[in-house]
């Protein structure tokens, strides 16, 4: 067995900030729009956001392997004309992530908009505020547990991918190889005492995330009741 | 002068229905608007503030809020507006709530003194009462000085001792502003002692439009005083019947001569009504 490399865990991190922070800044318009939209396209692009939890990882992993590789018009433009390579590569799994993950971030924050009073954002507008001012001072403050769930979701669920991972990034040390697809190669070669402690570091780290997520909730929500 | 002349398609619990209404206000006015629920008094108030579409026109002291069409947002209308669930803004205390609205601190506490509040500014919505977190809502709904103040049904969450209180911080602030206030209500007494005018609203159409007293006192001629309540039953007492009336949260016994009975059906709508000794049902 060799010296135990925490190389894996780094990168799958660093992936996941990134694409939390992308989806971030993606999900907040788009979930507030959906939560106040009555446009008759709504269900169709509630459907679109949330086909990477209904699709196999295989099946996203493939479009977008082929999306961004050279074959397609997209990949040849983006290569020939910024000489950008997307696949096989950190920057092809930050964009295969963020479609796989999209759902994870816009979901509970429209989730959270929903629920908020109207009332109270009507009050906002007829205090002479507009939307934006709106969204970021009263109704984002007022969805700290969505938020929360959004954001650490998000980020856990793009630790725990492996699939997508693993067809557009493949595995190259230091560039792809994050700690899901680390684990499946050591149990490919059978280095299961490797593999044990590599699985034991992820249910230790994901269980620690989500009981903060659950405990931070239950504080918030007696905070935040209304008597 | 306030001019409304507006129109629009309701979709209310008894299926299809138009709001249609033309009226006057003017400034400085109190007006009550009442009325069955699914009437339409909510919309109104809510195409008001600009919060619904409707076609028509709405004219205020010479600006025009609907055109038609042409509505102006409700951020451009200068109103208050008071919810029947206060809607505080949960993620602020009491003074940021009314700062919120307006960065205008010397209005703020004197809003807050006024109400007897002033104790309270470091509060969080969430840890006041239903009648506290009213007051706070109407002090916040007057921080921008607003050329009309909306209030739909304020105090109707609340219990009676706290309505009293209420009705007299509405009134303190309705004198002290001489804010232009459109309020609904179902509370004859609260109508009573808060507005100048009554507007009563049945099936999206104003029925009756009035002073309060020529409104809610139904008195006619020689008649001392009238109640109108609901009958539940009419029970056979040897020659004479009984009927048992519900008018509000009272149940009372009127005596029915035989020959009059089958003039009444169970579950109607009666006047009851006294001359001088003997109380009639008609």
């Amino acid at each position: 067995m060799n010296e135990l490399n925490f190389e894996p865990f780094f990168l799958s991190f660093r992936l996941a900030a990134t694409v939390t922070f992308i989806l971030f800044l993606i999900a907040l318009p788009l979930g507030w729009w959906l939560s106040q939209t009555k446009n008759r396209f709504k269900p169709m692009i509630e459907a679109v956001v949330s086909l990477p939890i209904v699709l196999p990882p295989s099946v996203l992993g493939f479009y977008i392997l082929y999306a961004l590789s050279y074959n397609s018009p997209f990949g040849s433009f983006m290569n020939e004309y910024f000489g950008i390579k997307m696949v096989f590569n950190f920057t092809g799994l930050v964009i295969a992530s963020c479609f796989y993950s999209f759902p994870f971030m816009v979901q509970p924050l429209q989730g959270g908009f929903e629920s908020l009073n109207k009332n109270m954002l009507e009050a906002s507008y007829i205090a002479g505020k507009g939307k934006i001012k709106t969204l970021l001072h009263v109704a984002l403050p007022n969805i700290k547990p969505a938020l929360l769930t959004a954001l650490i979701i998000t980020f856990a669920h793009t630790v725990g991918e492996f699939g997508v991972v693993l067809m557009v990034g493949g595995s190259i040390p230091g560039e792809t190889k994050v700690a899901s697809v680390a684990i499946y190669e050591y149990v490919e070669v059978m280095d299961y005492k490797s593999a044990h402690i590599y699985s034991a570091i992820m249910v230790a780290l994901s269980f620690l995330v989500l009981l903060g997520v659950y405990m931070f909730n239950q504080h918030q929500n007696r905070r935040l009741r209304v008597i | 002068m306030i001019k409304i002349d507006i129109d629009k398609k309701l979709h209310g619990s008894n299926g299809e229905m138009a709001l249609q209404v033309n009226l006057e206000i003017k400034q400085g006015d109190f007006v009550a608007l009442s009325g069955q629920s699914g009437s339409g008094k909510t919309t109104l108030l809510r195409i008001l503030a600009g919060l619904e579409k409707a076609s028509g026109e709405i004219n205020v002291f010479g600006t025009a809020w609907l055109d038609g069409k042409k509505k102006l947002p409700p951020q451009e209308r200068g109103i208050g507006f008071v919810f029947q669930d206060y809607a505080l803004f949960a993620n602020m205390t009491v003074m940021q709530n009314l700062l919120y609205v307006q960065k205008d601190e010397t209005l703020a506490n004197h809003l807050l003194e006024l109400t007897q509040l002033s104790e309270l500014k470091n509060r969080y919505p969430n840890t006041l009462s239903g009648g506290q977190q009213q007051r706070v809502s109407l002090c916040r709904a007057l921080m921008k000085r607003p050329k009309i103040l909306l209030m739909d049904e304020p105090l109707s969450a609340l219990d009676p001792d706290m309505r009293t209180k209420l009705q007299h911080d509405i009134l303190t602030l309705h004198k002290e502003f001489g804010t232009t206030t459109i309020m609904v209500s179902h509370d004859p007494s609260e109508i009573y002692r808060l507005a100048s005018r009554v507007l009563v609203l049945e099936q999206g159409k104003i029925t009756q439009d009035g002073t309060t007293k020529e409104v809610l006192l139904h008195t006619r001629g020689s008649q001392k005083f009238t109640f109108s309540g609901e009958l539940l039953e009419i029970i056979k007492a040897d020659v004479i019947y009984i009927a048992v009336v519900a008018i509000g949260q009272q149940i009372v016994e009127v005596v029915v001569d035989s020959h009059e009975v089958k003039n009444f059906t169970i579950g109607q709508k009666v006047q009851v009504s006294t001359k001088a000794f003997s109380p009639s049902l008609s």
